[in-house]
C-alpha cells in the first residue's frame, strides 16, 4: 500500500519538476474544473494520467481484494469525471436556473428514496442496509427541521439564539407526559406540544426582548441549560435521568404498525406480511412532512409583512421602529415561531425514540443546530438543508471508514476526532465561505427581473 | 400657536442622568418647512429622538394634531403619521430598494395604495426605479439617503422628519436632496429638518431654530436667520464665534 503511494507521488513530484518545471503546480489542472479556463493540452495529460492511475488502483484492490485501493480509485475517479461533466454542461448550457433544479432534484430523491430502495430490496434482495439508511435520513431530516425552524429566529430575525435545545426539550417532555398519563396519541399531541413550545418561547422572549448579539446568546444559552437541569432534577414528573419510556409509536390513521397490537393492524388491513420497516418508512415521512412544512411556512412568511419586518429588525432595529414596526411583537413572534418548530420536531424525536430523557438535551445539540445554520448562510433555507446533510451524514460517515482504518492502523477510530474534524471544517468554512455555504439572500419582491446578489457584497448588516 | 401641527413645550431629556435638551420649545406649522440647526452634539439629534419617544421627554410635552404623545412608544408615534429619515439613513443594506419601500408602507395603512405611493416616489427620485431590485448597501450614499426618504413617504407622513439628510454626501447630491424637499414640501407636506449644513437648511426653511447645547437659542424666519450676524459667524463663514447668548428676533 505504502509502495504504491509513494510510488504515484514521488512520480507525480518527478513530472512535476522536470517535466512541467514548477510554474505548472499539482493542483492547478484540478482548480481548473471549477472555472471556465480554457483547458491546455498538458491539462489533459494530467486528466488522463490521473484517471489511469484511479483504474489502475481498482484493479489492485480487485486483484489484492483490499478495499482501500478500490474506494481510493474510485474517489479519484468520480472526483475527475464528474468535474468535467459539470464543466460541460456548464459551457452547454450557462442559463439554466441551477439552483432550482439542484432544489426539484432534492425533493424528488428524498420523497422517493425510500419508496424505490424498499421496492428495490423486496424485488432482487441486494442486501442493501435500510434500516440504517432509514434510520439516518431520518435523523437527517430532523436536524433539517431543526436548522429550519432555528434559522426563523436567528438567520431571519438576527437573534443569536444558543437555547435552541429548550423548545425541542420542551415539544419532546410534552407529548411524553400527555402519552404516558393520558394516553394521548402522537397526532393530537403534535399540535399541543408545538403549541407548548411556542409558549416557552415567548416566555423566553420577554425577558431578553432588550437584548442583543453576545449578551441574548448568554441568556438563552442559560435558558437552555435551565430546562434541561429542571428536567434532570423534577424527578416526580420527568422521571429525572431515568427519563419517561413506552412513549406510543404514531399510527397511520389510527392504524398501528406493531404486530402485538390489538385490534386491527396497517399489515392486517392491508394484508401484507408484517415487517418492521413500514413504521420507519411512515415515520420517514412524518418527519419529511413535517421539514417541508417548516420550509413552506417559512418561504410564505418571509413574504408577508411579519417576515418583513424580521429580517428588517435584523437590519437595523432603530430603523424599525421610526417606521412604525413594534418591535416587541416582531421579536416574540419570531421566539415563538421557531420555538414551535422546535417543539413540533421534540414531540417526533419523543416518538420515534420512544423514549426521552435530558442528555437528549444537551448543550451540543444547541451548537450543533447553530453550527448548520451558520455554515449553510444564514437565513438561506437550501444552505441549511445542505449544512444539516453535511454535518449529521458526514459524522456518520466517519463510521465507516475501513479505507482509513487501512492506512493509520486498525486501532485508528475515526469517530473519536469527529469534533476535531468539524472544527476543522468550521474555520475553513469561515475563512472561505464567512457568510455560510449559500450566502446569497433572494429578494422577496422585485421590479422585472429578480437578481441575486451574494451577500459578501454587501456590508454586515449591524447598522 | 394652537394651529401646530407638532409643538414642543418646554422639553428637557436625557440619556440617563446626562442631561441633553433644556426647556425646549419649538413649533411646526401645517404645511411649513422648519429646520433646526446647531454644532455637533448641540442635541439637534436628540431633540428629533425625542418627539419619537426615545429618549423620553422627562418634563414638558410633546404635542401632535393637539394630542399628547409625550408617552406613546415609538411605533405607534409612527403610525399617527410621524414618519422620520433617521441620521446615517439606517436603511436595510441586505434588502432590496423595493423591500426597503415596502418596509416603509407598514404604516401607511392603505392596502391598494402601495403602487401608487410607489409611482409618486419613483417620481421623485427616478434614480430608485433603476436601482429597484438592487440590495441596500450596494447603492451609493446619495442613493440610499434618497431611499431614506422615499420609505419614510411610503408611510404617507404628516410630517416627515429628516435628521441630517445632507451628511457625508458631494454638494451636488446635497442639492438634488434638498430640491426633492422642496418639491416635497410644494404639494403640501410638512417637514422637520435637522441640519447641520445651515446655509441650504435656512434657505429652504419657512421656520428656523438654532440650538446650543441643548438649549435654541436663537429663532425666526429662515431668511432671517440667514442675515443674522451671529449665524452667519458660527455656522456659515467656519469662523468660531460666541453664539452663546440668546438672541432672539
Amino acid at each position: 500500500m505504502l509502495t504504491v503511494v509513494a510510488i504515484v507521488f514521488f512520480g507525480r513530484l518527478a513530472l512535476n519538476l522536470f517535466v512541467w518545471q514548477a510554474e505548472y503546480p499539482l493542483a492547478a489542472p484540478f482548480a481548473k474544473l471549477f472555472t471556465s479556463e480554457p483547458f491546455e493540452r498538458r491539462d489533459l495529460v494530467t486528466y488522463a494520467v490521473t484517471c489511469i492511475f484511479g483504474a489502475a488502483w481498482i484493479v489492485t484492490g480487485l486483484v489484492l481484494e483490499e478495499a482501500v485501493y478500490g474506494v481510493l480509485g474510485t474517489v479519484v475517479l468520480l472526483f475527475v469525471g464528474l468535474g468535467l461533466l459539470r464543466r460541460a454542461i456548464l459551457q452547454r448550457f450557462p442559463d439554466l436556473p441551477y439552483a432550482q433544479i439542484f432544489i426539484a432534484c432534492g425533493i424528488a430523491f428524498a420523497l422517493f428514496f425510500p419508496i424505490v430502495s424498499y421496492a428495490l430490496e423486496s424485488v432482487f434482495h441486494l442486501g442493501l442496509p435500510l434500516r440504517y439508511w432509514f434510520d439516518l435520513s431520518i435523523l437527517i431530516l430532523t436536524y433539517v427541521m431543526l436548522g429550519w425552524g432555528l434559522n426563523i429566529v436567528v438567520g431571519l430575525a438576527g437573534l443569536l439564539d444558543l437555547g435552541y435545545v429548550a423548545f425541542y426539550a420542551v415539544g419532546a417532555y410534552t407529548f411524553a407526559l400527555l402519552a404516558t398519563h393520558f394516553g394521548f396519541g402522537f397526532w393530537m399531541c403534535l399540535p399541543i406540544a408545538g403549541a407548548a413550545a411556542a409558549l416557552w418561547g415567548v416566555i423566553l422572549g420577554f425577558p431578553v426582548l432588550r437584548l442583543r448579539g453576545d449578551y441574548l446568546a448568554i441568556v438563552t444559552l442559560a435558558f437552555g441549560e435551565i430546562v434541561r437541569i429542571v428536567l434532570l432534577n423534577w424527578t416526580e414528573v420527568t422521571g429525572g435521568p431515568n427519563g419517561i419510556a413506552g412513549i406510543p409509536k404514531p399510527t397511520f390513521f389510527g392504524l398501528p404498525f406493531s404486530p402485538f397490537a390489538e385490534g386491527m393492524t396497517f399489515s392486517k388491513f392491508f394484508g401484507v406480511p408484517y415487517d418492521g420497516l413500514y413504521a420507519l418508512i411512515f415515520l420517514y415521512y412524518v418527519i419529511l412532512v413535517l421539514a417541508l412544512l417548516t420550509n413552506l411556512v417559512t418561504l410564505r412568511l418571509r413574504r408577508l409583512p411579519v417576515g418583513r419586518a424580521w429580517e428588517a429588525m435584523r437590519e437595523d432595529e432603530i430603523a424599525c421602529r421610526s417606521l412604525g414596526i413594534n418591535t416587541t411583537l416582531t421579536k416574540l413572534s419570531a421566539f415563538a415561531t421557531g420555538a414551535m418548530f422546535g417543539g413540533l420536531a421534540g414531540c417526533f424525536f419523543a416518538t420515534r425514540q420512544g423514549f426521552v430523557s435530558p442528555e437528549s438535551f444537551t448543550f451540543i445539540e444547541s451548537a450543533i443546530i447553530l453550527a448548520i445554520v451558520v455554515l449553510g448562510g444564514m437565513g438561506s433555507q437550501l444552505g441549511v438543508a445542505i449544512a444539516a446533510v453535511v454535518m449529521v451524514g458526514g459524522f456518520e460517515a466517519l463510521r465507516h471508514t475501513a479505507g482509513l482504518q487501512a492506512i493509520f492502523g486498525d486501532e485508528f477510530d475515526p469517530a473519536l476526532y469527529r469534533m476535531l474534524l468539524f472544527g476543522i471544517a468550521m474555520v475553513g468554512i469561515m475563512v472561505w465561505r464567512p457568510r455560510g455555504l449559500v450566502s446569497s439572500r433572494a429578494p422577496t419582491i422585485a421590479l422585472g427581473d429578480a437578481d441575486t446578489i451574494s451577500g459578501d457584497l454587501v456590508r454586515q448588516g449591524r447598522g | 400657536m394652537s394651529a401646530s401641527l407638532l409643538a414642543l413645550e418646554s422639553v428637557t431629556a436625557a440619556y440617563g442622568r446626562l442631561p441633553v435638551l433644556h426647556d425646549v420649545s419649538l413649533q411646526v406649522r401645517p404645511g411649513d418647512i422648519v429646520s433646526l440647526i446647531g454644532a455637533n452634539g448641540a442635541g439637534k439629534s436628540t431633540t428629533m429622538m425625542t418627539i419619537c419617544g426615545r429618549p423620553r421627554a422627562s418634563r414638558g410635552r410633546v404635542l401632535f394634531d393637539g394630542a399628547d404623545i409625550t408617552r406613546c412608544p415609538t411605533h405607534e408615534i409612527a403610525r399617527l403619521g410621524i414618519c422620520q429619515a433617521p441620521e446615517g439613513r439606517r436603511i436595510f443594506g441586505r434588502m432590496t430598494v423595493m423591500e426597503n419601500l415596502q418596509m416603509g408602507a407598514i404604516v401607511a395603512n392603505a392596502p391598494d395604495g402601495f403602487e401608487a405611493d410607489l409611482a409618486r416616489v419613483f417620481a421623485l427620485f427616478p434614480r430608485l426605479k433603476d436601482r429597484a431590485s438592487q440590495r441596500g448597501g450596494t447603492l451609493s450614499g446619495g442613493e440610499q439617503q434618497m431611499l431614506a426618504i422615499a420609505r419614510a413617504l411610503m408611510g404617507r407622513p404628516k410630517l416627515l422628519l429628516l435628521d441630517e439628510p445632507s451628511l457625508g454626501l458631494a454638494p451636488l447630491v446635497v442639492k438634488q436632496i434638498f430640491e426633492a424637499i422642496k418639491a416635497l414640501n410644494a404639494d403640501g407636506l410638512t417637514v422637520f429638518l435637522v441640519e447641520q449644513n445651515a446655509y441650504h437648511a435656512l434657505k429652504l426653511a419657512d421656520r428656523g431654530y438654532v440650538m446650543v447645547n441643548g438649549r435654541i437659542t436663537m429663532t425666526g424666519t429662515g431668511a432671517e436667520l440667514l442675515a443674522s450676524e451671529d449665524v452667519r459667524s458660527a455656522y456659515l463663514d467656519g469662523a468660531a464665534s460666541e453664539a452663546e447668548e440668546p438672541v432672539s428676533s
